[in-house]
């Protein structure tokens, strides 16, 4: 392919500011109207019947079960763990969730209680959700969630320093935390509802990615906006255009605010056609969320009986 | 680093696995009467003669109705009809009046809109999606913008006390059945004319529907009259003496017939006809929104549609990048059911046209040009095309020239931007033009030497009552929409 998408890109976009600059707002650009048009046209998708069900399992298989509060106990977690693994207590079929979310030291908690499923434990860190701390707290934070168990973690860029044009700074955060990481799965939340635009959400896409995220997220779930459709389709767009460009297939993490099954479902549609169907599984794609999961189950119970339940069928966590 | 690479290979192997269910939007929310009649002067009548014909849907070629088809005897009695109302209520009636009546029209048209839009897609094939969320909103809009007009016209700038000019003949196209009549009607009625209006052959019932509308809305008999018919009847309109007006949306064949037959009379005249517009894609454009915008700037609407971006000028760097990325796209169009509420791509809206798109593909393929299409299977009963595209194509290929009307792009290149203005500029046509690029003064620089009624920039295929819309050349003359739509209905 062409300049200026392709490259070749190599390390050597990240040898400082200046090039690093020179990279990424050589990406082509992205129209708001455009994006914002593109993606309310694919909200007018209309899944039903069979393609609806298998919607629904899959996007409860993508889910990221997640509980970040101070008042977090670790009887919620136990709590929340259970139902991720088991989603429904009355029906076996529904799938477990792809992994459970928490804090740095409630990690040991869900590393007990999910033990023996496949549900992961992920911990959010370095300085969830703000990353205003040193490098050395936050790389503390990412070896203590590590020591506790997390096989995945979910960390912050430093938008200040991305908004400052900073980008080597975030660059290298990004890379010391995935020398940290291993071989965990590192998440990288870009917090776009603070990029101010989708040009912006771009080049923190692909600064993150050859720094070396294994996903790029949208949110921290404590900032709004969170997740938008506008902002899956320019990530989804990122991540296609990483792998085409000889890239790793690198996955999208939505995150914040997606309550109702229909909005699931939605994303699913955003992904198929714009990144493709190789993303749709939850090694390539997940969904941040905690009362969606419900949602999901009525939804499901619905199609399979024809009937909606009260929320009371549901367990609250 | 992750499961991925493993899972890969089983994912392929698997095939789709997201096909989205059939989503159709029921149709018995549309009650087709057997026979339609004439609509004159506040009735509907058989015409005079008491031929008919059969309008179709060319998803399935089942027939949907007979309709009247109108001979001289139905033009001299609507004519008459329009004439009287002109002379009588509507004539006489106050701009504020005249508002509240299109106000009643637009609402009754939003309180419709989800049958008219199924009924729309029945006779044209267009998709549920498209006059669901495009056609039906802007005739709303359109009635609703002119309604506005209608106490205010001496505030247009086209004099202290514009009259109007009398009895409107209107010729309207197939490939925007209702939207059409709204662009025709509402500016002519908030000006104070009435009108004889003559739907498209295979596309009549919409029109008809809006004709009951009028009924509904209490429209005084005569100011709205609609003549079903083909061709003839057409011209036996256009030259009736008792016309005063003629306006006329189609191709530019017969739009150079109408304008032989008015020559030498008092008529006014405008003109709304085809177009090769060029959509020109900088080395700097947004690249997956001008992706979106070339797929709806030539597929929308099957590619019916005067204004389409028939023609995609690529800055050479980008070339191979925006084609690659074209055709992955177009993959993921979704062709079939028009009532399937995911539809991209409905039908083609006739056998003749169906031809005509064929055989000009087949001379692209002639003339040395690589076609393309995605893999997508056309159903076996109805008028199919498949999504098309021509690469390696020349300023002098009949497809870079002659308007195919049809899911078919011509996709040239150009270096710099001279050039592009140069070949975009290089064609009889001149209704509408695109640009994409991030920079705002070749934005400008572009739309001032671009010869073309309407020039998108970073978008395409936007309609807007308050916009006007018209052509330059053989695309016609004579503006609709906007304050300088009013202009074609006032004696100025």
């Amino acid at each position: 392919m062409t300049a200026p998408l392709a490259g070749p890109w190599s390390p050597d976009v990240a040898t400082s500011d200046a090039a690093l600059r020179r990279f990424l707002h050589g990406l082509p650009g992205v129209d708001q109207v455009g994006a914002e048009a593109r993606a309310a046209m694919l909200a007018t998708r209309s899944i039903k019947r069979e393609a609806k069900m298998w919607a629904l399992d899959t996007a409860v298989s993508m889910i990221d079960l997640t509980t970040l509060e101070g008042a977090d106990t670790p009887g919620k977690v136990a709590a929340m763990c259970a139902k991720a693994r088991r989603p429904d207590p009355t029906d076996p079929t529904v799938p477990a969730v792809a992994a459970v979310c928490v804090y740095p030291d409630l990690v040991r908690v869900a590393v007990e209680e999910v033990s023996g499923s496949p549900v992961a434990v992920a911990s959010v860190a370095t300085a969830f959700p703000s990353g205003r701390a040193s490098m050395a707290v936050k790389l503390a934070d990412v070896r203590d969630a590590l020591d506790a168990g997390a096989q995945e973690i979910d960390m912050v860029i430093d938008r200040g320093a991305f908004l400052a044009g900073r980008y080597g700074q975030v660059y290298e955060e990004v890379r010391a935390v995935r020398e940290a990481v291993g071989s965990a799965l590192l998440k990288v939340i870009l917090e776009t509802g603070e990029l101010a635009t989708y040009d912006n959400v771009q080049r923190a896409a692909w600064l993150s990615m050859l720094a070396g995220a294994d996903f790029v997220k949208t949110s921290t779930g404590k900032v709004s906006p969170a997740a938008t459709r506008p902002v899956a389709v320019v990530l989804l767009g990122a991540v296609r255009d990483f792998m085409q460009a000889g890239g790793r297939r690198v996955g999208v993490k939505v995150a914040g605010g997606i309550r109702t099954a229909k909005e699931a479902v939605s994303y699913l549609v955003v992904v198929r056609e714009t990144a493709g169907e190789e993303w749709l599984t939850p090694d390539a794609f997940r969904i941040g969320a905690s009362t969606l999961l419900n949602d999901l189950l009525m939804q499901r119970t619905k199609q399979r009986t024809g009937f909606y339940s009260g929320r009371d069928y549901f367990t609250i966590d | 680093m992750t499961g991925i690479e493993t899972t890969e290979s089983t994912r392929a192997a698997a095939g789709p696995v997201f096909d989205y269910a059939p989503a159709p939007e029921s149709r018995d929310i549309v009650r087709l009467d057997p026979q339609y009649g004439l609509f004159i002067d506040g009735e509907f009548v058989p015409a005079a003669e008491g031929r008919t014909f059969t309008t179709i849907n060319p998803a399935t070629e089942e027939p949907l109705a007979a309709v009247a088809e109108a001979g001289p005897a139905d033009v001299e009695r609507a004519v008459a009809a329009a004439r009287a109302a002109y002379e009588g209520a509507w004539g006489r009636m106050r701009g504020r009046d005249r508002a509240k009546y299109l106000f009643r029209i637009a609402r009754i048209v939003q309180e419709r809109s989800r049958e008219l839009a199924v009924l729309e897609s029945l006779d044209n094939g267009k998709p549920i999606r498209e006059s669901r969320d495009v056609d039906l909103p802007l005739v709303a809009a359109h009635f609703f913008y002119y309604a506005g007009w209608a106490d205010k016209l001496e505030l247009a700038g086209f004099g202290p006390q514009p009259r109007p000019l009398g009895v409107a003949g209107q010729v309207i196209p197939w490939n925007f059945p209702l939207l059409m009549a709204a662009w025709k009607l509402a500016p002519a009625l908030a000006c104070g004319n009435t009108c004889v209006l003559k739907p498209a052959e295979t596309t009549p019932l919409s029109a008809l529907f809006l004709a009951q509308i009028c009924q509904e809305a209490g429209l005084p008999p005569g100011t709205v009259n609609v003549l079903t018919g083909a061709g003839g009847t057409g011209a036996a309109l256009v030259s009736h003496p008792g016309v005063d007006k003629v306006a006329f949306t189609g191709s530019t064949e017969v739009g150079k017939e109408i304008r032989k037959a008015v020559a030498g009379t008092h008529k006014r005249l405008t003109l709304e006809l085809g177009g090769k517009a060029a959509n020109v894609i900088f080395e700097d454009a947004p690249v997956d929104q001008a992706i979106e915008g070339i797929v709806n700037g030539i597929f929308f609407n099957q590619g019916h549609v005067c204004c389409a971006g028939s023609r995609l000028l690529v800055q050479e760097s980008v070339a191979d990048l925006v084609i690659d990325r074209l055709r992955e796209r177009l993959t993921t169009l979704r062709l079939g059911d028009p009532l399937d509420k995911n539809t991209d791509i409905g039908a083609i809206n006739s056998a003749e046209q169906l031809d005509k798109i064929r055989l000009l593909a087949d001379v692209g393929s002639e003339e040395g040009a690589q076609r393309w299409s995605p893999p997508c299977e056309l159903p076996s009963r109805g008028f199919w095309f498949a999504p098309t595209i021509f690469t390696g194509v020349s300023q002098s290929h009949r497809i870079a020239r002659e308007e195919i009307f049809g899911p078919v792009l011509s996709v040239l290149t150009f270096r710099t931007p001279e050039e592009a203005v140069a070949k975009a500029n290089n064609t009889p046509y001149g209704l509408s033009a695109g640009v994409w690029t991030e920079k705002g003064s070749r934005i400008l620089w572009m739309a001032q030497k671009l010869e073309a009624g309407v020039v998108w920039a970073n978008t395409y295929n936007r309609f807007d009552p308050t916009s006007p819309f018209g052509g330059y050349q053989e695309s016609g003359f004579g503006r609709e929409g906007g304050r300088q739509g009013l202009e074609a209905y006032l004696d100025v």
